[in-house]
């Protein structure tokens, strides 16, 4: 990994000392601990070094299997389980927020060295193993000039997408390997400035509504509180008529959604905000209520209030609610999927967690696939790494998970945006 | 009997010079009356403006510092109080160095110590205007 000081970078031969050497707080579970907020004059940086896999493969549980089913896509996010077992990836890069501070131009620049260099495809993808061995033979472009794809849905024929700018919709036939008619929009989705720009989708069990998380508009609102209207939260959309309503506000950056099978529960993990400590503020998985707040951007984990918001809003921090599940700080959730029994009996009951790996901490945390188990559907007990090896213990990056999907056939189906490639992890038979 | 005077000196700094030096004040007043606003409105965009003036400021600063040190390094340009000067113009250049960095912080992060830290670097700046333009220059005037 490389380490960037901007002191460094401004040619200064002195280096403001770093915190380290201090024992990580525990910050799994329903109560992490939160240090004090802290922040030196400089933010830590420790960027992603790049590498190729080579004959190297991510690190999976004894009694598990994992091999890459595509590669050299085009920045791969989020992927879909067809009925007939294909696989549909969802490729793109958003955003263009403009750069406002000096510093933003500068971070940027150091940010972009630990992702892919490719462009996004704007796009998705097909690929399909016809035969069940394991191989995914055929690969075709199901749909391309898409704006930035992300959240992925089939109910009943309706395939719904979320593009960074508006939730679409294909028709969709069993067996079809390339759309055949252009998509139809829904609604409009929140698209200024787009910080944050990715879009998760999930879909209610009837098919009647679906959920779209929007990201904020910044990290902590230096962008202005008028750049954060209909940002930070969960959108229900009636899938008939495209109207919306927010379903829950606060959640800083809802990345990827899901409803928990059997219920009509929607779960969300949420990236929370940056630049106080490297050990705030957690990265959660939640249940999300209706018409609930959880906080941002004027409380963090129920009511820390965050001192950097102006003006302040007490009101609102009396209502914040406290997530389920905290997933450590800076680990960058990105994915989450529902097991089912068919993934093995020790990862039959509970989710997987794509954890994309920090940037913004001296000791990189993230960069796997977690899982963390349920218990009469709550989630109990710590997270257990289920893919891992992304990073090397040589501090290089070979891949970085963002979706994850599980096949009901029994198989975890894993979006890695910096190899552009996508894994799928499976069970071995017993013998 | 008639003595000639080789060495001149002028009271005036090289016009380069004098605009870059004048140029700091402006910009460092800027920053801190923009830091001003934005602690008395919470309206983003003066704290965005503020940054951007403090870098405008530095770079200003930086480079009358370099001609600065020039002058300091000729001996036969070195006059006296252009020491003064030299440390009052890297005071305003570390201070404002320091003030950019807490710029960098996001949103109400930045405040209050970035208003104090800017209405320290005009002073600063004026104090280095100030010595500037009175340190007599060697060889100025022909």
């Amino acid at each position: 990994m490389k380490r960037f000081r901007l002191l460094e970078i401004a040619g200064l031969s002195f280096v403001l000392s770093a915190c380290g050497g201090n024992p990580e707080p525990l910050q799994y579970g329903p109560n992490p601990q939160l240090p004090q907020p802290h922040r030196g004059l400089l933010p830590n940086m420790t960027i992603a070094e790049p590498a190729e896999w080579g004959d190297q493969q991510p690190t999976v549980p004894q009694g598990y299997t994992i091999r890459a089913i595509a590669t050299d896509l085009k920045i791969p996010r989020q992927t879909l389980l067809l009925p007939n077992g294909d696989i549909l990836v969802a490729e793109g890069r958003g955003g263009g927020a403009p750069n406002l501070k000096p510093k933003d131009v500068i971070a940027g620049h150091i940010k972009a060295k630990g992702t892919s260099p490719v462009g996004g495809g704007n796009r998705l993808t097909l690929l399909r193993d016809a035969d069940g061995d394991g191989v995914y033979e055929v690969r075709t472009v199901f749909a391309e000039n898409l704006n930035a794809p992300y959240g992925l849905a089939l109910v009943d024929g309706n395939l719904y997408v979320a593009n960074q700018d508006a939730l679409v919709r294909f028709q969709y036939r069993d067996g079809e390997t390339q759309a055949s008619a252009p998509p139809v929009k829904i609604a409009d989705l929140p698209a200024a400035i787009n910080h944050h720009w990715t879009k998760p989708l999930a879909a209610s069990a009837d098919g009647q509504f679906l959920f779209v998380g929007i990201g904020s508009n910044s990290n902590i609102t230096e962008r202005g509180m008028t750049a954060e209207v209909d940002r930070a939260m969960v959108w229900r959309v009636d899938a008939r008529t495209g109207a919306h309503k927010p379903y829950a506000t606060g959640l800083r950056n809802p990345t990827a959604l899901a409803i928990q099978p059997g219920t009509d529960q929607l779960w969300a993990v949420v990236n929370e905000r940056d630049e106080i400590g490297p050990n705030l503020v957690p990265d959660y998985l939640t249940a999300v209520r209706e018409g609930g707040f959880y906080g941002w951007p004027y409380s963090y984990w129920g009511q820390n209030v965050d001192t950097r918001v102006r003006p302040q809003d007490p009101d609102k921090v009396a209502s914040a609610i406290t997530p389920d599940y905290s997933l450590g700080s800076h680990v960058a959730t990105l994915g989450v999927a529902f097991s089912t029994p068919t993934m093995g009996q020790t990862f039959a009951d509970g989710v997987f967690v794509g954890e994309h790996g920090s940037w913004n901490r001296a000791d990189p945390v993230g960069y796997k696939v977690v899982f963390v188990p349920f218990r009469d559907g709550r989630p109990t007990g710590a997270p257990v790494d289920f893919v891992s090896g992304f990073r090397g213990s040589d501090g290089k990056t070979r891949g970085r998970p963002v979706g994850v999907t599980v096949d009901l056939r029994g198989a975890l189906i894993i979006a890695d945006d910096l190899s552009n490639t996508i894994w799928r992890v499976t069970p071995d038979p017993k013998p | 009997m008639a003595v000639i005077v080789e060495r001149r000196y002028s009271t005036v700094i090289h016009p380069l010079h004098a605009v870059l030096l004048a140029g700091t004040v402006p910009l460092f007043l800027g920053a801190a009356l923009s830091d001003a606003a934005y602690a008395r409105t919470y309206e983003i965009q003066w704290n965005n403006f503020a940054s951007w003036l403090i870098v405008g400021g530095l770079a200003f600063a930086g480079m009358a510092l370099v001609l600065a040190i020039i002058d300091l390094c000729r001996a036969d340009r070195r006059a006296a109080g252009i020491v003064l000067y030299a440390v009052a113009l890297l005071s305003t250049w570390v201070v404002g160095f320091f003030n950019a960095l807490m710029h960098a912080r996001d949103a109400w992060a930045s405040m209050p110590t970035g208003l104090v830290l800017s209405a320290i670097v005009v002073v600063l700046a004026c104090v280095a205007t100030w010595f500037g333009f009175c340190t007599p220059r060697i060889g100025g005037a022909k």
